[in-house]
């Protein structure tokens, strides 16, 4: 990378005071950067390293594969997984488009002063706040009585996408900030309608912030446990369809861990299994921007 | 990459309609749903007795939701939920709408402390003395010298309405160190600090405290804390859980709550460390059905 | 044409994104009135204690302790995250800067109650061995700002992604030192970035219930040290709801309701702090 070549080199063969400064900041920084880069690995580290150690032997090909039994102390999280599945889908499903929606509007047809604008920001600044438990209340009061859909997958997708929507349309909005301006200029200069350009040159260059966007809301949407509790609910039966009352599996994880005596083990293993999955997305995440892309969401451009 | 999400949720929209249809064409016999919610205490025991009558009985789904006993009240009530689960005994006024609690189990409420600590008995003095922040030192009892952390419950839950009975304390009066909401974090937070002292359900305590986590149960009053003292009635602290429903359980609903209430479900209601709960069903669920010296909240 | 057509269709779906916050005030503002009805606003703030079934219902505590949790663990994780992000984009070797950030988006998916129940049987007893009890804000700081670290740690390194690379080559021709490089060019252009990530992490670090309810004592008292329990509205809302009927469920509603006026606050000085900065960057 050239400026680690550059600077170092330079800042380290001129003796003078100033510059000794600055090499002492710069080295000084490093240490602070180096040092908080430890911390975060230490602590996650020390966390994972929990769950391996007290989940892994629970972790087999049954657990995957079957339903729990005894309250979830035996048998597997097969149902569970599934439940997940599909109120995480129906969560992308209706965030997604809404959010990118919204964010386009934000980043390309509303000039930073507009109203509408800054009032929707707010908005979703403020739905940001909202508390994982109000947001169940609600889901539960909006999704399952006043639409009549019950405790079902479909109310807790729904629930989900609410809560998801502020990060994935403000992630994606600052993916398309970051495009330079002179893209839009010589699209219009080449007489380019702005849908077009929108769709053909701004959404690609912005893929790298919608996956942010991404990786933090599925991220929110599968840890979550407040709003599920009251909305897709506590049955742990394979669901048949959207309707189905179906378990998240942070809630199994919860259940496990507060309210069922001698549950803890299959807790832990849950919890790695959440973790092994979280991998697998976040993973597949960067390779359909890389692919989408052609260069690496990773890389320092 | 829009595209592909709206072909997926095409997809899903799809088969979430293919399936409710398969259902009703596929399946011959009708299928009947019950929806129960309340106490998430009762739930695991509830899933697995909902899940067993299942079994013997095909065309029969029964959907168990949690949010606690006041919303399985309040739903019985309002007809949301065929049965509510409770925790607690109903008080007057809600049977007095017409509501009836069948029990289906009882559970004990003991006082534990860490494994270490070198107290091992105590009576309803010393325990009232500790919760109302007289007693601040576990060597003002015997103990070493070490401040104790009080663990109590939140209002509102059934085991502290229990207790409050027991030592006569108004909930304002209690100095907690620690507030906590479920079973679970109480034996946690114990195990996880040897000056603490909490009252939890004694048959999780019991399982706890035999699979090595450090916590123990202590005597009060002289009688031991075990599932045998709360079984013989001997234990002065105990609740019994309640499936509520309004008017005296009917239909499918009294179908499932018999079998609740029989001894072909005992193992499950044991597996969840409760006690089996083999008494007839009574009026109003409260006091009245009691016999002899189990306490009940008589509603705050 | 076209272009009126996906206006509309953007604004749309933009309005939507706007009215849920709507509806979730008005749900909020419905379910509080009867106990507002019944003891007014005032009282929420000057009774005696949290009671609410002997009829007290003072929430000011609670307002400290999620003030206090929330301030406590922005202060610590946003340098952290800010830090996290330069280390990922300049200062890692190439193979690291893959498996850390694959490190960081996993912290960003475990559930809250893994994070609590961790909190619960490792981080709480050790506190406690420090300075008893060990359920306290200490500990509830702690857990929440490994909690919102990734939000801010990924939004910056979106955010320093962004930065035009001629800005950095431009500086370094310029023999500037990769610290000045970082504070003179790059955190500004990449402000706006880096400031919607602080809201979002201070978003997440209000809102968050399980966890903090898992480690922070819950014990409804102004905190008077790093180590006193507290309780936040959040974790009051979860505690109690499940067993509160009539006024007292209301009484959680107003909680909730307050949590939501702090959060608008808050967002409103965001928004005036956003519209100065524009006035000075005009990227």
């Amino acid at each position: 990378m050239p400026e680690t070549v550059a600077t170092t080199d330079i800042a380290g063969s001129f003796p003078s005071r100033n510059l000794s400064r600055v090499w002492l900041a710069d080295r000084v920084f490093a240490v602070a950067v180096w040092g908080s880069a430890i911390l975060v690995t230490g602590v996650f580290l020390w966390i994972l390293g929990d769950l391996v150690r007290h989940g892994l032997s629970g972790l087999t090909w049954e657990f995957l594969t079957t339903a729990p039994k005894n309250a979830g102390r035996a048998g597997g999280i097969a149902p569970i997984l599934v439940s997940t599945g599909l109120i995480l889908a129906v969560c992308l499903a209706v965030s997604v488009p809404i959010g990118v929606g919204a964010a386009i509007l934000l980043a390309e047809f509303s000039s930073d002063a507009s109203v509408f604008g800054r009032i929707v920001r707010r908005s979703l600044d403020v739905l940001a706040g909202v508390p994982s438990i109000v947001f169940g209340l609600f889901g539960n009061a909006l999704f399952c009585k006043y639409l009549g859909l019950g405790f079902s997958i479909l109310s807790g997708g729904l629930t989900l996408a609410c809560m998801v929507l502020p990060i994935l349309i403000r992630a994606t909005e600052e993916g398309f900030r970051s495009v330079p301006r002179d893209y839009r200029s010589s699209a219009a200069a080449l007489g380019m309608s702005r849908t077009s350009t929108l769709f053909h040159l701004l959404l690609p260059a912005a893929v790298p912030g919608l996956t942010v966007g991404l990786v933090l809301g599925v991220g929110r949407a599968v840890a979550e446990t407040a709003a599920l509790i009251f909305t897709s609910g506590y049955v742990d039966r394979m669901p048949s369809s959207l309707m189905d009352s179906g378990r998240a599996l942070s809630i199994h994880i919860f259940d496990l861990s507060m309210n069922v005596s001698g549950g803890d083990r299959n807790a832990y293993a849950s919890a790695l299994t959440l973790v092994i999955l979280l991998l697998a997305v976040n993973g597949v995440a960067a390779w359909m921007a890389d692919r989408w892309l052609h260069r690496r969401i990773t890389s320092p451009t | 990459m829009q595209a592909r999400f709206l072909a997926l949720a095409a997809l899903v929209a799809v088969s979430a309609c293919k399936g409710g249809d398969g259902d009703a064409a596929a399946t011959p016999v009708q299928e009947t749903k019950l929806v129960v919610t309340g106490s998430s205490t009762v739930a695991p025991l509830f899933s697995e007795i909902a899940k067993r009558y299942e079994q013997k009985n095909p065309g029969m789904r029964i959907d168990v939701q949690t949010g606690g006993s006041g919303r399985g009240i309040a739903d019985a009530q309002q007809g949301l939920a065929a049965i509510g689960m409770s925790s607690r005994a109903l008080k007057p006024e809600e049977t007095a709408g017409g509501l009836v609690g069948t029990p289906i189990a009882k559970d004990g409420i003991g006082i534990i402390l860490h494994k270490d600590n070198p107290v091992k008995a105590l009576d309803r003095e010393k325990i009232v003395a500790i919760y109302s922040g007289t007693v601040r030192n576990w060597k003002e009892i015997g103990g070493k010298d070490a401040p104790i952390t009080v663990v109590n419950k939140a209002e509102g839950r059934a085991t502290l309405e229990l207790f409050l009975v027991y030592t006569k304390l108004k909930a304002t009066d209690i100095m907690a160190s620690v507030v906590i909401g479920d079973n679970q974090q109480g034996i946690k937070t114990v195990a996880g600090n040897p000056d603490a002292i909490g009252y939890v359900s004694i048959g999780s305590a019991e399982y706890d405290a035999a699979n090595g986590v450090p916590v123990k149960l202590v005597t009060i009053d002289g009688i031991e804390a075990s599932t045998k003292t709360v079984t013989d009635g001997t234990f002065p602290l105990a609740r019994e859980l309640y499936l509520v429903t309004k008017g005296a359980p009917s239909g499918s609903a009294a179908a499932l709550v018999e079998f609740a209430r029989s001894p072909e479900v005992s193992d499950l209601v044991k597996a969840q460390f409760f006690v089996p709960s083999p008494r007839p069903v009574a009026e109003g669920g409260g006091p009245g059905a009691k016999p002899l010296e189990t306490m009940t909240p008589t509603g705050s | 044409m076209a272009d009126r057509i996906l206006v509309w269709v953007l604004r749309s779906l933009a309005a939507v994104a706007g009215a849920v916050v709507v509806l979730i005030a008005v749900f909020l503002v419905a379910e509080s009135v009867p106990v507002l009805r019944e003891v007014g606003l005032l009282r929420f703030f000057t009774d005696a204690s949290w009671h609410p079934a002997s009829g007290l219902y003072n929430l000011t505590p609670m307002l400290w302790g999620t003030l206090f949790a929330m301030g406590g663990a922005v202060l610590i994780a946003t340098p952290l995250g800010i830090l996290s992000a330069v280390f990922s984009r300049w200062y890692a070797p190439a193979p690291v800067r893959v498996v850390y950030r694959r490190l960081v988006e996993l912290l960003a998916g475990i559930p809250s109650v893994v994070y609590g129940f961790w909190g619960l049987v490792v981080l709480v007893p050790l506190i406690g061995k420090l300075h008893p009890p060990g359920p306290s804000l200490l500990a509830g700081i702690v857990v929440l700002a490994i909690m919102i670290l990734p939000t801010i740690a990924l939004m910056a390194d979106a955010a320093l992604a962004n930065v035009p690379e001629s800005y950095v080559r431009g500086a370094a021709s310029l023999g500037l030192s990769r610290w000045g490089t970082l504070r003179g060019v790059v955190f500004p252009a990449a402000k706006s970035g880096l400031f919607t990530g602080v809201i979002l992490e201070t978003g997440r670090a209000i809102g968050e219930t399980m966890a903090i309810l898992m480690v922070a004592g819950n014990v409804v008292r102004t905190p008077d040290s790093l180590f006193a329990p507290i309780r936040t509205l959040t974790a009051n809302i979860a505690l109690e709801m499940a067993y509160a009927t009539g006024s007292h469920r209301s009484a959680l509603f107003v909680s909730g309701l307050v949590l939501m006026a702090m959060i608008v606050a808050l967002a409103i000085g965001a928004d005036l702090l956003a519209g100065k900065a524009k006035v000075h960057a005009h990227a």
